[in-house]
């Protein structure tokens, strides 16, 4: 599917925004380079910032492609950074060491050159995946990037209303690091604790709000721990003592050991959070259900969002519409 | 004879939304129809007048919100806090409801035929004759009746079980009237069950029987059924928790 249905869906919600930030991510959209890492790059000044991030490239692996990413001036938007796209092959014997070669290199420098602060931000770092991101309204970001030139078979999309930080471009969701993608509605109020956590191994924080950490503790719990999505997403929202100590003991037992191994990744405060990656899309939300999160499903497609209008925008012969209980994930599995 | 009065609400924002169906409560309607909603919020926002709103669609939240006096009737499913802060009429939802249904209503009616979310009842009051009352046909969800501070709040469970836990966290007024039996371990602290007596059945039965002839419901399974009835264990909950005497 194009990225005209989820510009209409969100754009159903803009009383959740402020036209500080939206972005979309797309699944599938780059098949001709799906070998290749796609990183998304924010430059604030393409003579000076660019040529440090091609020296960085170069010296990892072979950028097999690079070009501007398409964008159409828009009255409401003013464009302080400019997007581009690296289509990159990191080169696995640079990191002899590794089990993941070629996604510790890219992970690595994505940290590094964000880090840095040079002028420029590595946004959108997976293969076959892209975010479009951008401060202003749902509309305005949609096509400046014009996402209905763009096929993807899973897309999320969010609307942001900045609250405790200022509203900036790479401060718009979806956060990305590799394969998965994140969008949360909600505030992680642990975020210092989950940051202390998450920056003891390796990653850096350099987004300046709360979501970004939540996409690099998915990253550290799937990719370099080995847990399955639904396992990560009980460590960072897990059943309440009193909850575990009801269970059988079996099952007691591991979501003891889950939540005592893991709890400064547990994240604290409201949120709804969709995280996807090439295979998954997962919903969840806090364990108290501080924030709405309705699902959708109309034959193989499934929907999570806010809310039930956004889903019946998008496709208005929904078959089933449901609220699930607080805490419970909802998973949805590409068919192979 | 009645006057009605039918507005499209397809792609139309709430503000331009409003002002018509109010504009039309003005002009003497004695009915409005609004069909294709979708999503938009605040619907009937402080809607006075002896009028009945039809909605055909899935409103946006804060549906009725301060609301006092007109009948709303939603064919479909309502989002978060349908209710909120309702002064007086009536609010039937023929669907399903999202989060903090009914919240800090102080006044009317909210019957919702489906399941609601978290929080319903969330600080309801009552004042005087202002008694607000919400009745739920499905489940309700936990924190039911969370601060609430007055009025009557009942779930029929009607589609099977009470999911609801955390019952009456901070109730300090008004009363919680639950279908069959309730865990005890599913009340939170300050909410305490006391038994359902004749007096309470006369009480409920006028309300059940107006809400089962809303949604076409045999009333006299509802009214003669076994009931929970939950109130607060004191009036003053928190006293000790945020300051000392």
């Amino acid at each position: 599917m194009d990225g005209s249905g989820i510009r209409q869906a969100l754009s159903m919600m803009n009383e959740r925004g402020s036209g500080e930030g939206a972005g979309y991510v797309a699944y599938g959209i780059y098949p001709d380079y799906r070998d290749c890492y796609a990183l998304h790059v924010f430059f604030d000044n393409i003579r000076e910032n660019k040529s440090v991030v091609d020296a960085t490239l170069a010296q990892w692996g072979t950028i097999e492609h690079d070009e501007a990413i398409p964008t159409y001036d828009r009255p409401n938007l003013r464009a302080v950074h400019t997007p581009w796209r690296y289509f990159f092959k990191p080169d696995p014997s640079l990191a002899p060491a590794s089990t993941s070669p070629e996604d510790d290199i890219v992970s690595a420098l994505t940290m590094r050159v964000n880090t840095a602060r040079r002028g420029a931000l590595i946004f959108s770092s997976g293969k076959d995946v892209g975010v479009f991101k951008a401060g202003g309204w749902p509309e305005d970001v949609a096509d400046f990037y014009r996402i209905e030139d763009y096929e993807g078979y899973t897309w999320l999309a969010h609307n942001r209303y900045p609250t405790n930080t200022p509203g900036w471009w790479g401060g718009a969701h979806p956060f990305n690091l590799l394969g998965w993608s994140v969008v949360h509605n909600g505030e992680i109020t642990s975020y210092g604790t989950n940051r202390r956590y998450i920056e003891s191994f390796g990653y850096t924080c350099t987004m300046f709000t709360d979501t970004e950490v939540v996409a690099y503790l998915i990253d550290l719990l799937v990719r370099r721990h080995g847990l399955e999505i639904d396992l990560a997403v009980r460590a960072l929202a897990p059943p309440f003592w009193e909850e575990i100590d009801r269970m059988p003991e079996a099952e007691r037992e591991w979501n003891r050991a889950l939540r005592l191994t893991y709890a400064p990744a547990m994240m604290n405060g409201p949120f709804a959070i969709v995280a996807a990656d090439a295979g998954t899309m997962i919903g969840f939300t806090d364990r108290t259900k501080l924030r709405p999160m309705v699902v959708g499903e109309c034959g193989d497609r499934l929907y999570i969002s806010s809310e039930e209008a956004a889903i019946r925008a998008m496709e208005p012969k929904v078959e089933s519409i449901t609220m699930p209980a607080a805490g419970e994930p909802v998973v949805g599995r590409v068919a192979p | 004879m009645a006057k009605q009065v039918a507005i499209d609400g397809k792609g139309v924002h709430y503000t331009p939304l409003n002002q018509r169906i109010r504009k039309a409560v003005e002009d003497g309607a004695d009915e409005i129809v609004v069909s294709n909603v979708l999503g938009q919020r605040f619907i009937g926002d402080g809607l006075r007048g002896n009028v009945t709103v039809r909605i055909y669609g899935v409103p946006g939240g804060d549906l009725a919100i301060f609301m006092s006096g007109p009948t709303v009737i939603v064919h479909g499913n309502a989002e978060h806090a349908p209710g909120n802060t309702m002064d007086a009429g009536k609010l039937i939802i023929h669907g399903n409801a999202g989060d903090a249904v009914a919240h800090s209503m102080r006044g009317g009616k909210v019957f919702v035929r489906g399941d609601i979310g978290y929080r319903g009842g969330i600080h309801m009051k009552q004042y005087e004759t202002q008694c607000p009352i919400l009745v739920v046909g499905g489940s309700a969800q936990t924190f039911l009746g969370e601060y609430m501070a007055g009025g009557l709040l009942i779930v029929l469970g009607l589609n099977g079980p009470i999911k609801a836990r955390e019952i009456g966290s901070g109730i300090h007024g008004g009363e919680i009237i639950i279908r069959g039996d309730v865990d005890a371990a599913c009340l939170a602290t300050g909410a305490t069950q006391v038994p359902f007596t004749d007096e309470d059945r006369a009480r409920i039965a006028p309300v059940i029987r107006e809400y089962a002839g809303d949604f076409g419901l045999d009333p006299e399974p509802l009214v003669s059924a076994d009931y929970t009835r939950i109130i607060p264990a004191s009036a003053r909950p928190f006293v000790g928790k945020y300051t000392w005497e």
